[in-house]
C-alpha cells in the first residue's frame, strides 16, 4: 500500500480527534492520557485508595480555582488568594482559641462564628482588591501582588511568625477527616459549590454581567450594567472562596500558619488556564477548570506515585501548562 | 489659445495638460488612471493627479472621497490595481513605504507614528539610527537633529520624551523625522488640525520656507480659509473620483463648494412621515466639561428625526453622549420627557427611555468574543421579562434574541457563534438590536451606518423610518453627508463644538450645511448667537 492512502479507520478516528480538539480543547487529551500512562505505569494509581486521594487533594485547588476564575472572566487576576488562604486560617485559628479559652464548652458556638470569620476575613482582603482596582483603577496583578505582600506579614504578625497549634479534634473531624454518608466533608462542600458556581454563572444575571465585563467593559458600561460592583463581586467572590479554604486548610492539618496555601496563587491560575479561562477575559467554562484542577492534583499524584523527583515535577508542571496555551493558540487559529 | 478670463469656473486642466505635453520634466510627480478597489468597493476610479515643484498642491474632498486612499498610494503604503506613477519623469512602482521614500516622498499623517516613551531625536532618527557597528553615535545624532530643528525654526528640547510634548510639538518631531530625508514631495494630512493660531502660521511659515526650497507639497485640508491661505492649486476628489483642478488665485469659495457637493443622491433613502408630536428630549444650554460642547441647544419631538451634521471631530456626537451620560455635562439642562436630567449615567438614561447606539461598534458597542444571543440581550437581561429577582430566564432569553435578530434582519442568525464572525453590516444590525432592546423613545445614532455595506445601509434606514413612525424621537449623528442630509425632518449642523446653523426639511441644502461646516459664510448667523448669548 503507498504512503498516500491512509486506511478509513484511521481517518475515522482522526476527524474525531480533530473534531474533538476544536470542540473540547487540549484538556480531555491531557487527563485520558496522564490516566493511561500512570495507570500502566503503577498499578496502585487506579485504586480506589488513590482516587480517593486525588479527589481529597483537589478540594482546595478547585475551591479557589472557581473564585479566581471568576476574576479572571473580568479579565483580572487574584494573586492574593494564596495569602487569603493563610491569612483565613490563622483568622480562624485565632477565633477559635480565644473563645474556647474563654469557655472551652462553647463548641457549638465557637465553630460557625470561626468559619464565618475565615470567610469574611477573605472577602475583607478581596473588598480591598476590589476597590482597587475598580474604584482606583489599579492594575489587578499589582493590586493583589500587593495585598499578597501586605497579607503574609499580617498574618505572620498576627501570630508572631509561630504556627497556631491546638486545633481542637473535634473541628478537625467535623471539617477535616470525619465522614458525611461515607464521603469527606470538603468534597461535600466542594461538590455543593461547584452547582453554585455553575448556577451563578450560567442561570444568572450577576454571573453573565462577569463574562460581559470581561468581554468588553465599555459596551458594558452602556448597557447599564454596573461595572464598578461586577468588579467588586468579583474579587470579594474570589476571597470568600480562599477564605473557605483556609478554613477548610486548618481542619486538615490542625495547624494554622501564615504561609499555608501560598502555593495555590500560581497552581489556581494554571488550573484555570488549562481549563480554557482566557487570561483576556470574558470566556471560560466553570466544569473546563473543574477539570483542570483535578488534572493538576492527578499529575502531581502520579509523578509522586511513580517517583519522580520534585525538582523534575516542577519542571513537568511548567511544561503542561505551557504546552496547554500553546494547544489553546492553535485550537483559536483552527475555528476562526 | 488662452481661456478666457473671468470665467473662474474654466478648469485649468487644458492648460495642465498643455503644460506636460511641452515640459514634461517639470512635474515632479505625475498619477495617471489610478484605481483601487477593495473587494467589490471601489476607492479610487481612474484618479489622476500632478504636482510641480515648488508648489503647494491642496487635495479637497468629503470625507470617504479617496483622499487618503490616493496619499497611500502616492506614499507606497498601498499598491493600486492599475495606473501608472511618475516622479520626476520616470515610472515607478512602489512595493513599501520605503520604496517611496527612497524616491524623496515623505508622508506626515495624521495619525502620529511616534514612540512615546522615546525621546525627540531617538524618535526622528528611529529605524535609521547614526551608529558605529553596534554603536549608537549619540552625539551626532543629537547634532544633527538639534541643526535640523533650528533650520526648520522648532524650539524643543531634543531630549525630552514624545508623551510629555502637547500635539503641535509632536506634530513637529514628526515633521523634523519626515524632513530629515530631505523630500522632493511631502505629503501633509490636515497638519494645522490640532493646531491652535500661532502655531498654525508657524506651520505656514514651514511650508512656505520648503516650497521656495522646490519641494513638491500635497496638502490635505477641510478648511476653505486655509486653501486660499496656503495653496497654489486645488484637486477636488469626490467618491474616489478626480473632479477637478483648478487655480486657486481664480476661485472663489462658492467654486469651491460646488465642485465638492453636486453629487447624486442615492435613491435608496426612504420618505419618512414628518407628524411631530411631544417634545422628547430638549437640550438648553449645554456645555461639557472636556469644552467639547458649547452652548448647545436643540429639541426633538415624537415620530421626528433630527440630524446632527459636521466634520469629523466637530463635537456633534459628544453632544449625543452627553445625553447619555458619557461627556461629563458642565453646565445647561437636559430634558427627558419633561424630566429634567440631572447627572447621567447610561445606566440612568436607560431606565428614562433614552437608547444610544454607540459610532464604535468594536470599542464600546459589541461583546466581540461572546455569541449573538448573549450581545442580543445584554442591555435587557435585567428586565423583567428576561429576569426576575437575579435570575436569569434562560427560555425566554433565547426566543428574546431570536425575534431579535429575526426583526433586525441579522442573515443568517446564528444565536450561538461569537458575533465577531459576523460582517460589518450584520454587527451593525446586533448592535442596534442590542440597543433597542429595551423599551425607548429617544434614539440617538451615531454613525448608524459606518463600515456597512450597502444593502444592510437600506435595511437601517428602512429600520431608522419604522422606529420614527412608530413614535419614537431619532437624532442621527452622521459625518456621512448625503444620510443626514435625507434622513432628517430637521437638521444641526455643528461646528467647534457648537450649533452653528439649524434648517427645516424644506430648507436642507447642502451648500448652506457645507457653508456651516466650514464657517465661511455664516459670521452673520455666529453674530446673532453671540448677541443672543450676552443679553
Amino acid at each position: 500500500m503507498s504512503d498516500g492512502i491512509v486506511p478509513a479507520p484511521q481517518q475515522k478516528l482522526r476527524n474525531l480527534i480533530r473534531y474533538g480538539f476544536i470542540n473540547l480543547g487540549i484538556l480531555p487529551f491531557l487527563l485520558v492520557g496522564s490516566i493511561l500512562f500512570f495507570g500502566l505505569q503503577e498499578e496502585r494509581f487506579l485504586s480506589s485508595l488513590n482516587l480517593f486521594n486525588v479527589a481529597r487533594h483537589s478540594t482546595f485547588l478547585i475551591i479557589i480555582a472557581m473564585g479566581q476564575m471568576v476574576v479572571l472572566l473580568t479579565a483580572g487576576l487574584d494573586l492574593s488568594v494564596g495569602a487569603i488562604v493563610g491569612f483565613a486560617g490563622v483568622v480562624t485559628g485565632l477565633v477559635l482559641q480565644s473563645i474556647l479559652g474563654a469557655n472551652p464548652e462553647a463548641f457549638a458556638m465557637a465553630v460557625p462564628v470561626a468559619v464565618l470569620c475565615g470567610v469574611l476575613a477573605g472577602m475583607l482582603v478581596g473588598s480591598v482588591n476590589g476597590f482597587g482596582v475598580a474604584i482606583l483603577g489599579v492594575p489587578p496583578f499589582m493590586m493583589t501582588l500587593g495585598t499578597m505582600t501586605s497579607l503574609v506579614g499580617i498574618s505572620l504578625s498576627f501570630t508572631s511568625g509561630l504556627p497556631i497549634t491546638g486545633i481542637p479534634d473535634r473541628y478537625m473531624e467535623l471539617l477535616g477527616y470525619g465522614r458525611i454518608l461515607g464521603i469527606l466533608p470538603a468534597i461535600w462542600i466542594t461538590g455543593i459549590l461547584f452547582v453554585l458556581v455553575w448556577l451563578l454563572l450560567n442561570q444568572t444575571t450577576v454571573g453573565r454581567y462577569f463574562y460581559s465585563v470581561g468581554s468588553n467593559i465599555r459596551a458594558s458600561q452602556l448597557s447599564g450594567i454596573n461595572t464598578v460592583k461586577q468588579l467588586m463581586l468579583a474579587y470579594i467572590f474570589s476571597g470568600a472562596m480562599a477564605g473557605l479554604t483556609g478554613v477548610l486548610f486548618v481542619a486538615r492539618t490542625g495547624s494554622a500558619e501564615a504561609l499555608n496555601g501560598s502555593n495555590y496563587s500560581l497552581q489556581s491560575v494554571a488550573a484555570c488556564v488549562i481549563g480554557g479561562v482566557s487570561l483576556f477575559g470574558g470566556s471560560g467554562k466553570v466544569r473546563d477548570v473543574l477539570l483542570g484542577a483535578i488534572f493538576i492534583t492527578l499529575l502531581t499524584n502520579g509523578m509522586n506515585l511513580t517517583r519522580v523527583e520534585s525538582y523534575v515535577q516542577q519542571i513537568v508542571l511548567g511544561l503542561v501548562l505551557i504546552l496547554a496555551l500553546v494547544a489553546d493558540q492553535i485550537r483559536t487559529k483552527m475555528l476562526s | 489659445m488662452p481661456p478666457e478670463r473671468g470665467n473662474e469656473l474654466t478648469t485649468t486642466t487644458i492648460q495642465t495638460e498643455q503644460k506636460t505635453n511641452s515640459a514634461m520634466p517639470e512635474l515632479i510627480l505625475r498619477v495617471q488612471g489610478v484605481s483601487k478597489r477593495y473587494g467589490s468597493v471601489t476607492a479610487l476610479k481612474d484618479m489622476q493627479f500632478e504636482l510641480r515643484p515648488g508648489e503647494v498642491h491642496v487635495l479637497f474632498g468629503e470625507n470617504g472621497a479617496g483622499k487618503s486612499t490616493l496619499i497611500n498610494v502616492i506614499s507606497g503604503a498601498i499598491r493600486p490595481n492599475e495606473g501608472t506613477l511618475h516622479v520626476a519623469g520616470k515610472p515607478v512602482d512602489f512595493h513599501s513605504v520605503h520604496d517611496a521614500r527612497a524616491h524623496g516622498i515623505a508622508a506626515m499623517f495624521q495619525e502620529f507614528s511616534l514612540a512615546p516613551h522615546l525621546s525627540v531625536e531617538e524618535n526622528v532618527f528611529l529605524g535609521s539610527e547614526p551608529s558605529a557597528g553596534i554603536w549608537l553615535k549619540r552625539g551626532e545624532r543629537r547634532r544633527l537633529v538639534q541643526e535640523a530643528m533650528a533650520q526648520f525654526g522648532f524650539e524643543l528640547d531634543s531630549q525630552k520624551q514624545v508623551i510629555h510634548l502637547t500635539r503641535a510639538q509632536a506634530q513637529m518631531v514628526e515633521m523634523t523625522k519626515a524632513l530629515m530625508v530631505k523630500p522632493r514631495i511631502l505629503i501633509l494630512d490636515e497638519p494645522t488640525a490640532s493646531l491652535s493660531q500661532r502655531e498654525t502660521e508657524a506651520m505656514f511659515e514651514l511650508v512656505y520656507k520648503l516650497r521656495a526650497q522646490g519641494v513638491g507639497i500635497i496638502y490635505i485640508t477641510h478648511r476653505i480659509k486655509e486653501i486660499e491661505e496656503i495653496g497654489d492649486r486645488v484637486t477636488v476628489m469626490r467618491d474616489g473620483m478626480y473632479i477637478d483642478t483648478v487655480d486657486v488665485a481664480t476661485s472663489s469659495h462658492d467654486t469651491l463648494v460646488e465642485l465638492m457637493t453636486g453629487r447624486s443622491f442615492e435613491s435608496f433613502y426612504p420618505d419618512i412621515k414628518h407628524e411631530p408630536g411631544d417634545v422628547r428630549l430638549k437640550i438648553h444650554e449645554l456645555a461639557s466639561q472636556s469644552g467639547g460642547v458649547q452652548h448647545c441647544s436643540l429639541e426633538v419631538r415624537a415620530r421626528e428625526i433630527v440630524g446632527l451634521a459636521g466634520l469629523v471631530g466637530c463635537g456633534k456626537s459628544r453632544i449625543g453622549r452627553a445625553v447619555f451620560g458619557l461627556e461629563k455635562v458642565a453646565s445647561g439642562e437636559i430634558t427627558v420627557n419633561g424630566e429634567k436630567i440631572t447627572q447621567a449615567t447610561p445606566r440612568k438614561m436607560l431606565a428614562k427611555g433614552v437608547a444610544y447606539v454607540t459610532s464604535d461598534r468594536h470599542k464600546e458597542g459589541l461583546m466581540l468574543a461572546r455569541s449573538t444571543k448573549e450581545n442580543l440581550t445584554l442591555t435587557s437581561l435585567s428586565q423583567p421579562n428576561l429576569s426576575s429577582k437575579g435570575w436569569l430566564k434562560t427560555r425566554q432569553e433565547k426566543t428574546f434574541a431570536q425575534s431579535l435578530g429575526e426583526r433586525m434582519g441579522v442573515k443568517p442568525l446564528a444565536l450561538t457563534k461569537p458575533v465577531s464572525a459576523y460582517s460589518g453590516g450584520n454587527q451593525q444590525k446586533v448592535l442596534i438590536g442590542k440597543s433597542l432592546a429595551r423599551e425607548a423613545n429617544v434614539i440617538i445614532f451615531d454613525e448608524p451606518t459606518v463600515g456597512v455595506d450597502v444593502g444592510a445601509r437600506v435595511e437601517v434606514y428602512q429600520f431608522l423610518k419604522e422606529l420614527a413612525e412608530a413614535g419614537a424621537a431619532i437624532v442621527i449623528i452622521s459625518s456621512d453627508m448625503p444620510e443626514v442630509l435625507n434622513m432628517s425632518h430637521r437638521l444641526y449642523v455643528v461646528r467647534d463644538g457648537m450649533i452653528v446653523d439649524s434648517m427645516d426639511k424644506a430648507d436642507i441644502d447642502e451648500t448652506r450645511v457645507l457653508q456651516g461646516f466650514f464657517g465661511t459664510e455664516d459670521t452673520q448667523l455666529q453674530n446673532n448667537l453671540e448677541g443672543a448669548r450676552h443679553e
